[in-house]
């Protein structure tokens, strides 16, 4: 497998890699390493990459294991918390710093989540993937990830129904 | 009639049940900029979701072929060779009489009273040359009077002319 070949299979989904292992540790730092991490595991293992037959699932299961094993490790315990690079481009001034402050809102709950709810909300609600497929990174079966996922929508939504009511972070 | 059926979708949602299709319809809806105000929290989140959505992975990935390695090694061994080769002719060579162990001395000057023998022998054979070099130069004093009988004939064929 040359170079090229490697580039246009990883394409599809290292901003998916990307993006829950930003999901998981928060700083784009620490993300770039991890995604960079898994990119050259996958290339240093290019040989036996055909043979597996879903190779997006199996690196998200990747990255998602590298990630909690890098929250588990000390070197996490001096992680960095950057929130940084939301884009909107077609909004009024007010409009987007509202729309600013409401994201920074979400995603400060969701780093409130428990890992595992974290994971399936990032896989279901922004890569959009089926549950049979959040079921082979995860490692659960539909029903415990509904049951995960609905738990998630709830405990943001009530979260942020309280903030807007009182008018607190 | 649409709030109707989009609140309907969203308990549904709520627990867990959509499936990706409605989950779209959802996002079309709280993508445009009217939502009713009790909706409002779920418009964020979705909001959210779509932001980052967007957001991409920009770094390079250095890949490097693995095939350097074998490269690496081999230059490492030309290196080597190349070194041996300056060294050891070198190390072997040794500069003055002085270095020599008795052995090699004497193997030294047995050599050397073998090749003088050899070259006396020489001197012999080149005196015996000796008497060919009187012939050669009894063969030139002859060829020098053949040069006086040239000149002869040349100035009687004048003559002959002449008359």
């Amino acid at each position: 497998m040359t170079q090229t070949d490697f580039t246009k299979l990883v394409l599809p989904f290292k901003d998916k890699v990307f993006r829950l292992a930003k999901r998981l540790l928060v700083s784009r730092e620490e993300a770039e390493d991890a995604t960079q991490e898994i990119l050259l595991k996958l290339w240093n293992n290019k040989q036996k990459i055909a043979e597996y037959k879903n190779v997006e699932a199996f690196s998200m299961t990747m990255t998602k294991n590298f990630c909690l094993d890098r929250l588990k490790s000390k070197q996490a315990q001096n992680l960095k918390i950057v929130h940084s690079n939301y884009q909107d481009n077609n909004t009024s001034l007010q409009k987007e710093v509202e729309n600013k402050d409401s994201v920074d809102w979400v995603s400060k709950i969701i780093e409130e989540l428990p890992e595992q709810q974290k994971i399936i909300l990032q896989l279901r609600d922004i890569e959009e993937y089926d549950f049979d497929e959040i079921a082979k990174v995860v490692d659960m079966n539909p029903t415990a990830i509904r049951v995960a996922l609905s738990r998630a929508r709830k405990t943001i939504r009530e979260k942020l129904t309280n903030t807007h009511r009182y008018g607190i972070k | 009639m649409v709030l109707n059926s989009i609140e309907k979708l969203l308990e549904k949602y709520d627990n867990g049940e959509t499936s990706l299709k409605e989950e779209q319809k959802l996002k079309d809806y709280f993508a445009q900029d009217d939502v009713a105000p009790h909706l409002e929290s779920y418009k964020m989140m979705f909001q959210y979701f779509n932001t980052t959505k967007q957001e991409l992975y920009t770094k390079d990935v250095p890949l490097k072929p693995k095939r350097n390695n074998l490269y690496k090694w081999i230059s490492v061994a030309a290196v080597a060779v190349l070194m041996l080769g300056i060294f050891i002719p070198r190390d072997s060579q040794i500069n003055s009489l002085a270095e020599l162990t008795p052995e090699q001395l004497e193997a030294y000057s047995q050599t050397k009273e073998a090749l003088a023998m050899l070259s006396s022998n020489f001197n012999e054979g080149t005196s015996g040359l000796n008497a060919l070099k009187f012939a050669a130069s009894s063969f030139d004093k002859g060829a020098e009077q053949m040069n006086y009988v040239g000149e002869f004939g040349k100035t009687t064929n004048k003559i002959l002319k002449n008359k």
